[in-house]
C-alpha cells in the first residue's frame, strides 16, 4: 500500500498535512474514534427502526383501532375500539380454521421437510463426487424457483383436466386405485376445490421447494464431522443405523435446531404459494393466518384493525416458537 | 454374496436413489419449461407428452408482445429488475457499513444491536404489511416502485448484515493494520483493503437480497395500483383471471421469472448455506 492512492482516495478536501496526523485518529478532524462504529450503523439503524420496529409498534396499536376506508384515505382519525378487534377475530370461525390450517400445515411440512432433507443430505455424502454434484444441481433448481412460480407449477401439475398427476393416478391398476384411494378414474378430479386437498398440494409444493436447503445444510454439517469417528464406530462393529443415531444425530444437533426453527418460521407464514393455489383470497375454509389477515385488511371493505389483530396473534406465536432459536444462536455466536 | 458384489450393489442402490431425488426435484421445473414450448394441442391433453414434439415459441412470443393486463411481460420484468437492483444497491451499501461496524469494533450497544437483528428476522413480514401500506400512502410513495424498493431494503437488511458480518470478520485484521501503519486513511483502508476482500461475500449477500425482492408478491400486490407498475409475481396472477387458463402463456412467464433466479442460485449456493446456518455448522 503506497501513499499515492491515499492522497487520491482520501476524499474531498483531504490534503497532505492530514495524513501526518497519524492513522489512529479519526479521519475528519473532530471525529473521535469511538464514534466511528455508530456512524457506520446510522443507515442500518434508521432502516431497521423505521421499517421494521416502528411498524411493529404501529401494528400493535392498530389492532386496538377501527381503521376503515375513511381512515385509509386520510379523511378520518382512527377510532379506539379496545379489544373489539380481538373479540371479533376470536369469535370468527374462519380464524379458528385458519389457525388449525396454519399449525397443522407447519407441523406436517416441517417434519416432512426435515426428514426428506436429512435423508437426502446423508445420501449426498455417500455418493461419489460426480453424482453428488449432479444431484445438488438438480435440487438447487427446485430450491431456486420463486414461491409464486412454485405455486403456479404445482397448480398446473394438479390441474383437473390436463394435469400430469391425474394422468399418473390413472396409470394405477383400477382395482388397486379403487381399493386404496376409492376411485379408478381421476380425470377431472378438482384438487384445488376443497381445503384438505389444497393443503395436500401445498404440503407437496413447500416440501419440494424447501428440502434442498435442509439437504445441503445437513451435507455441510456432515462434512464437518471427522471421518475417524465413523472409522472407530465401524471397527467397533456398529451398524449404519446405530452410527447414524449415536454419532451423526448428536453432532448435528445444533444444525438441526437452526434448520427446525427456520423451517417453522417459513412454513408458519407461507403466503405466495397458497395465494396462487387458491387463486387469491377466495376459499375462506382454506385460509391460513397470513392469508386471513391479508383478506381482512385488503379485501373490500378493508378492516385493517382486524387484520392487524390477526397479524399480532401470528407474530406472538412465531416469537414464542422462535425464542428458542434466538437463544441458541446467541449462545453459539458468542455475541459479546 | 462376496463383499465386492455387495459393495457394487450398494453403489448401484445409492446412485439409483440419487437419480430418483434428482428427478423429483427437477421434474416440476422441467415440466414448466417444456410446457412453455409445447403447442396448445399438446398442453391440453389427458396424455403424457414428455417432450414438446411440436416445438413452438408462440407462448414466449405472445407473452412478450401481447403480455397480460395490457402490458408486455417486458414491462413487468423491467419493474421487477428495477425493484430488485435498487434494493441491492442501497441495501448492500447499508449492510456493508453496519457489518463493518459490528465485525471490526467493540462498542456499547453492539450485542443489543446483534440481538435486535436476530429478533426482527422473526417478525413475519406479512404482519408488517398493514402499517407499511399506510405509511407508504402517507409518504406519497403509493403506486411507485420507489416505495417497494424502500420496503425491500428494510426487509432484507437484517439478514444482509447478519450474513455479511461473518465475511468481514474473516478478513485478517493485520492487513488493515499494515495499511494504517503505511499511513492510509480509514477510508482508504476500507476501500482498498477490506472492500476487495469482502467483495465475494457482498456478491452473495446482494444476490440474496435480489432474489428476495424479485420473488416478493404480497407487497407488490398491495402497493402497486397501476398495471404498468406491476412486478412479475403480480402480473402472473392476471393470467388466471381470463376465460380458461392459458397454461402455455403462464408457464412461459413463470420460466422467464425463474431462470434468472436459478442462474444466481447456482453461482452462490455454497455461500447461501454458510450464511443461513452461520455458526451452527461449525460443529
Amino acid at each position: 500500500m503506497t501513499n499515492t492512492p491515499t492522497l487520491a482516495r482520501g476524499g474531498a478536501g483531504t490534503s497532505a498535512p492530514r495524513r501526518r496526523r497519524g492513522p489512529r485518529r479519526g479521519r475528519r478532524g473532530g471525529l473521535p474514534p469511538w464514534a466511528l462504529p455508530y456512524l457506520l450503523l446510522v443507515p442500518g439503524i434508521v432502516v431497521i427502526a423505521g421499517l421494521l420496529l416502528y411498524p411493529m409498534i404501529q401494528m400493535f396499536v392498530m389492532s386496538f383501532q377501527n381503521i376503515n376506508l375513511r381512515v385509509i384515505r386520510g379523511v378520518a382519525e382512527p377510532e379506539w375500539v379496545g379489544l373489539d378487534n380481538y373479540t371479533q377475530v376470536f369469535g370468527n370461525d374462519v380464524f379458528w380454521s385458519s389457525l388449525r390450517n396454519t399449525v397443522v400445515f407447519a407441523a406436517v411440512t416441517v417434519t416432512l421437510t426435515l426428514a426428506v432433507g436429512t435423508a437426502v443430505g446423508v445420501l449426498l455424502q455417500r455418493l461419489g463426487r460426480g453424482m453428488s454434484t449432479f444431484v445438488v444441481i438438480g435440487i438447487m433448481c427446485a430450491w431456486a424457483v420463486p414461491p409464486v412460480a412454485q405455486g403456479t407449477i404445482w397448480r398446473w401439475l394438479f390441474d383437473a383436466e390436463a394435469g400430469i398427476i391425474n394422468w399418473a393416478l390413472n396409470l394405477l391398476p383400477d382395482g388397486l386405485s379403487t381399493l386404496v384411494l376409492g376411485r379408478a378414474d381421476w380425470t377431472g378430479e378438482p384438487w384445488l376445490n376443497d381445503a384438505w386437498s389444497v393443503y395436500v398440494v401445498l404440503v407437496l409444493t413447500v416440501v419440494w421447494a424447501s428440502f434442498p436447503f435442509v439437504a445441503v445444510s445437513v451435507l455441510a454439517g456432515l462434512k464437518g464431522i471427522p471421518a475417524e469417528l465413523y472409522e472407530a464406530a465401524r471397527v467397533d462393529g456398529a451398524g449404519a443405523w446405530h452410527t447414524f443415531r449415536k454419532i451423526t444425530v448428536p453432532l448435528l444437533r445444533p444444525v438441526f435446531a437452526v434448520l427446525t426453527v427456520l423451517s417453522i418460521i417459513w412454513d408458519f407464514k407461507v403466503f405466495s404459494q397458497l395465494y396462487v393455489l387458491l387463486n387469491g383470497p377466495t376459499n375462506r375454509e382454506a385460509f391460513n393466518l397470513s392469508l386471513f389477515s391479508f383478506a381482512e385488511a385488503f379485501k373490500a371493505p378493508p378492516k385493517m384493525g382486524t387484520g392487524a389483530a390477526i397479524a399480532v396473534v401470528l407474530t406472538v406465536i412465531l416469537l414464542l416458537v422462535t425464542a428458542v432459536y434466538t437463544r441458541q444462536m446467541v449462545k453459539q455466536e458468542d455475541l459479546t | 454374496m462376496t463383499p465386492l458384489a455387495r459393495k457394487r450393489l450398494t453403489r448401484i442402490a445409492l446412485n439409483g436413489a440419487g437419480v430418483l431425488v434428482f428427478l423429483f426435484a427437477i421434474f416440476p421445473v422441467y415440466w414448466m419449461v417444456s410446457t412453455s414450448f409445447k403447442a396448445n394441442d399438446q398442453i391440453f391433453t389427458t396424455d403424457f407428452i414428455p417432450f414438446p414434439t411440436h416445438f413452438t415459441f408462440e407462448h414466449v412470443t405472445k407473452v412478450l408482445t401481447d403480455g397480460v393486463a395490457g402490458n408486455s411481460i417486458w414491462v413487468y420484468m423491467r419493474n421487477s429488475a428495477v425493484v430488485a437492483l435498487g434494493t441491492v444497491l442501497v441495501g448492500s451499501l447499508f449492510a456493508l457499513l453496519a457489518a463493518t461496524a459490528v465485525a471490526r469494533f467493540r462498542f456499547k450497544g453492539r450485542t443489543s444491536f446483534l440481538i435486535t437483528l436476530l429478533v426482527v428476522q422473526m417478525i413475519p413480514c406479512e404482519a408488517l404489511l398493514i402499517p407499511l401500506f399506510l405509511n407508504v400512502r402517507r409518504l406519497g410513495l403509493y403506486d411507485q416502485l420507489l416505495g417497494l424498493i424502500v420496503i425491500q431494503v428494510g426487509l432484507t437488511l437484517p439478514f444482509g448484515i447478519w450474513m455479511l458480518r461473518t465475511f468481514v470478520a474473516a478478513v485478517p485484521r493485520s492487513l488493515e493494520e499494515a495499511a494504517w501503519i503505511d499511513g492510509a486513511t480509514r477510508f482508504t483502508t476500507f476501500w482498498k483493503v477490506l472492500f476487495p476482500l469482502v467483495a465475494p461475500g457482498l456478491v452473495a449477500t446482494s444476490i440474496f437480497s435480489f432474489i428476495t425482492a424479485w420473488n416478493d408478491l404480497i407487497f407488490a400486490l398491495v402497493l402497486m395500483k397501476d398495471t404498468a407498475g406491476y412486478t412479475m409475481p403480480v402480473a402472473l396472477q392476471f393470467f388466471f383471471g381470463q376465460r380458461g387458463t392459458d397454461w402455455g402463456a403462464i408457464m412461459a412467464t413463470s420460466t422467464l421469472m425463474t431462470l434468472p433466479v436459478i442462474a444466481f442460485f447456482l453461482v452462490v449456493q455454497r455461500r447461501m448455506v454458510s450464511g443461513l446456518v452461520a455458526g451452527a455448522v461449525k460443529g
